[in-house]
């Protein structure tokens, strides 16, 4: 049967691999390749060298500043959502009356494209903004900490979703062993349940951890980086540099792959550092 | 068993082979299927969305006179060059198109086919107005428009008939300098009540991609007067071109009228940063207010405003006043930023039926009328006769005020501004200063900042 198989495997591949190569591989390959040159469309190109890597670094600072605030929104975000996800789960387990209408009401934000999302958020923000006197791009942290309050709407219910299945799957025989043995409810989530959650922990940590690295819908649709890009995070900034100036596209597409090994590299950090917490059932 | 999943495994390796033949095969024929008729298709992409849906029927109206299909796609506000970027790298690319000037030139350059010699550029009224380089001429503009202060007559005649108005001048049209303007703006403001306005000038648009009314149009006046300083040049768009830095001289004028403008305004200061063009037009519309910043492209977004209570008889133009000395003969800023090129990559018939279709659409009676009466462009050709004008009020007022005695127009010098980025950059320090997180000498170095440094990039 294995040899049969492989006999057959260009056969049953051949589709996916070519759709895999055409939509994937092959724009990756002359990604890389264009952050290398100079070019207005991706058919005529100048090969500069490393020049776009210096002037993403040198020529101004936004790269770096919007680096920065992205690592910041990353690491609240990802605490907070996940605190809020994992106590919500834990809520929605007890068998309280309603238990399925609010797993499906916090489900749904998730439901909403970011786009849309964003613009209503814009929208609920400078409402309550106005009794001041004052919009989300009056300073840059309250775009900071409107995307963190959008972000945490957006997700929560969706990484609430995967806890719970991660909590139902603990098996009720150590939970009881525990309770007989007299463990108070913080120990027995401490000993017990963290340790049992942890597949979900790993996969709900490098969902918001890469969601939140790479967010662009809702930060063009609240802020757009105003004021003075100062809300700018890093795939916005990439954007606005290969679009909205002329002659920068390699640029853009030289920040394009720093930020994709920075993603990937951050991605593989955490599920390495996770993955080493997990138990075998 | 075995045999089964051998012929089942055949069977479905055949099958999803005729899905990909398939697949491919419609593509294949798809893609020949536009091209194979050669001139028989053009590809205009349109630059203004407030009139696609006139081109489609442009569009259809040519394909039934000619049998040449003009296919129409339009980029939504403000991504024209993000569209135009993605769609000419595509197989079946744009034959006409549009860059904004010498600057937009420069990226395009290799896709600009030479115009000169076609009856489009024979016809144009004015040469020098052509985006040229050495003997070729790159891109013919279709379209001249102005700007100012556009003013709701009806309130200012109810304003000049209070019995207690702070000014002796009895009309809006004996405004000729900033002085004056600044005296009735904040006069109508303390008795705004008793105009039934809620402020003398609509929001000055401050949300990201709604600023260039500020940061291009209204930065033109003090720049187009330093440029005007520099001898070595009497144009003050190549001198702007050729400058390496700038003073922002006159940057204490522009203050003086961003000035006017927050401060009599119908939305806070510190809110200015979500409102958008679209919703200071309607302001303006609804008649909430008195005075708005713009153009006469915007004639159609003001007449098509539900609820719109201005009245064609009553839109009027005022120069922008800076308080410039002899501003008094100062008139509107008209110019261009909308020049037609031709993409000089596709095959000769293809450029020969652009061209074909853009002289049809300038000069014949058809083409003309469209023009003049459904697109409402005040067109800088000599097939246009006296009486085939827009008939829309901006456009007409433009026109008057070209024609005034005494006063002459403001070219459009912010066609030299180095880049978007410039702009982007000065807009974003004009927030920061409405809001009050930055003051006019950091406004000041911004822009200078600036300019230097996207003129270095863009010549380095």
């Amino acid at each position: 049967m294995q040899k049969e198989l492989k006999k057959y495997f260009p056969f049953f591949c051949l589709v996916t691999v070519a759709a895999f190569a055409v939509a994937f591989f092959i724009p990756f390959c002359m990604g890389i390749y264009l952050s290398f040159t100079e070019f207005t469309t991706v058919t005529n190109a100048k090969w500069v060298g490393l020049e776009n890597y210096v002037k993403a670094f040198t020529a101004n600072r936004e790269f770096l500043d919007a680096l920065w605030f992205t690592v910041r929104f990353t690491v609240v975000s990802v605490v907070s959502i996940n605190v809020f996800a994992f106590s919500l789960a834990l809520l929605l387990t007890r068998g309280i009356r309603g238990t399925n209408l609010f797993r499906t009401v916090f489900f749904m934000p998730n439901l909403i494209g970011g786009i849309v999302l964003g613009y209503i958020w814009q929208l609920i923000l400078n409402g309550v903004l106005a009794r001041f006197q004052v919009t989300l791009t009056f300073d840059p942290r309250y775009g900071f900490w409107g995307l963190v309050v959008l972000m945490n709407w957006q997700l929560i219910g969706y990484m609430m979703i995967i806890y719970i299945a991660g909590l139902q799957n603990i098996p009720t025989d150590l939970l009881e062993a525990a309770k007989v043995d007299g463990a108070s409810p913080w120990v027995t989530l401490r000993k017990i349940t963290i340790p049992m959650v942890m597949p979900s922990i790993t996969i709900c940590t490098f969902l918001t951890l890469t969601n939140s690295f790479k967010l662009f819908d809702q930060n063009v649709a609240l802020t757009n980086g105003a004021p003075s890009k100062k809300t700018a995070m890093l795939a916005l900034d990439i954007y606005n540099t290969f679009y909205g100036r002329s002659g920068w596209a390699g640029v853009g597409q030289a920040k394009a792959v720093i930020f994709f090994i920075l993603v990937a590299g951050i991605a593989l950090l955490q599920l390495w550092l996770t993955r080493r917490k997990e138990v075998e059932n | 068993m075995k045999k089964l999943s051998k012929t089942l495994a055949l069977f479905m390796a055949l099958f999803m082979i005729a899905l990909a033949g398939c697949g491919s095969g419609n593509t294949a024929s798809g893609s020949s299927g536009s091209s194979s008729g050669g001139a028989k298709e053009i590809f205009f992409l349109n630059f203004k969305p407030e009139i696609a849906s006139i081109y489609e029927e442009i569009a259809k109206e040519y394909e039934a006179e000619t049998g040449v299909k003009v296919k129409v796609v339009t980029a939504a506000s403000g991504t024209y060059e993000q569209t135009l970027t993605s769609e000419i790298a595509k197989s079946d690319p744009p034959t006409i198109f549009q860059i904004n000037g010498p600057v937009g030139y420069q990226n395009w350059k290799d896709y600009c086919a030479d115009l000169s010699g076609t009856p489009l550029y024979e016809a144009l009224s004015d040469k020098s107005l052509a985006v040229t380089e050495g003997e070729g001429v790159y891109g013919i503009p279709y379209v001249v428009e102005g700007y100012g202060i556009i003013y709701n007559n009806a309130i200012m005649e109810k304003y000049f008939a209070l019995p207690d108005k702070a000014v002796s001048i009895s009309s809006a049209q004996e405004i000729n300098n900033f002085a004056a303007l600044k005296a009735v703006v904040e006069d109508m403001t303390v008795k705004k009540d008793q105009l039934g306005i809620q402020g003398v000038f609509a929001s000055t648009s401050l949300n990201m991609g709604d600023q260039w009314r500020w940061q291009t149009h209204l930065a033109n006046l003090p720049m187009y007067y330093e440029f005007a300083e520099n001898e070595a040049y009497d144009n003050t768009i190549l001198a702007g071109l050729a400058s390496e830095t700038i003073q922002f001289k006159y940057g204490p004028n522009f203050q003086n009228i961003f000035d006017l403008y927050i401060n009599n305004s119908i939305t806070p200061k510190t809110m200015l940063g979500s409102k958008t063009t679209s919703e200071s037009m309607a302001e303006f519309a609804l008649g909430q207010v008195a005075m708005v910043q713009n153009g006469n492209w915007a004639w159609a977004e003001i007449s098509e405003t539900e609820g719109n209570v201005v009245k064609a008889e009553d839109i009027r133009y005022l120069p922008i006043y800076t308080g410039m000395p002899g501003e008094e003969s100062q008139g509107l800023c008209v110019g261009t930023e909308n020049y037609l090129a031709i993409n000089s990559q596709v095959s000769a018939e293809k450029q020969q039926a652009s061209v074909d279709f853009l002289t049809w659409l300038f000069s014949s009676e058809k083409g003309k009328d469209y023009v003049t009466n459904k697109l409402g462009f005040i067109a800088p050709f000599t097939t246009f006769e006296e009486d085939e004008r827009p008939s829309d009020p901006l456009a007409r007022e433009v026109l008057n005020w070209t024609e005034k005695d005494g006063v002459s127009s403001v070219p459009w010098a912010f066609a030299s501004f180095p880049s978007e980025e410039f702009k982007n950059q000065f807009g974003n320090a004009l927030l920061e200063y409405a809001q009050g997180s930055m003051d006019w000498a950091g406004v000041t170095q911004t822009v200078k900042d600036a300019w230097a440094s996207e003129y270095a990039a863009a010549h380095s």
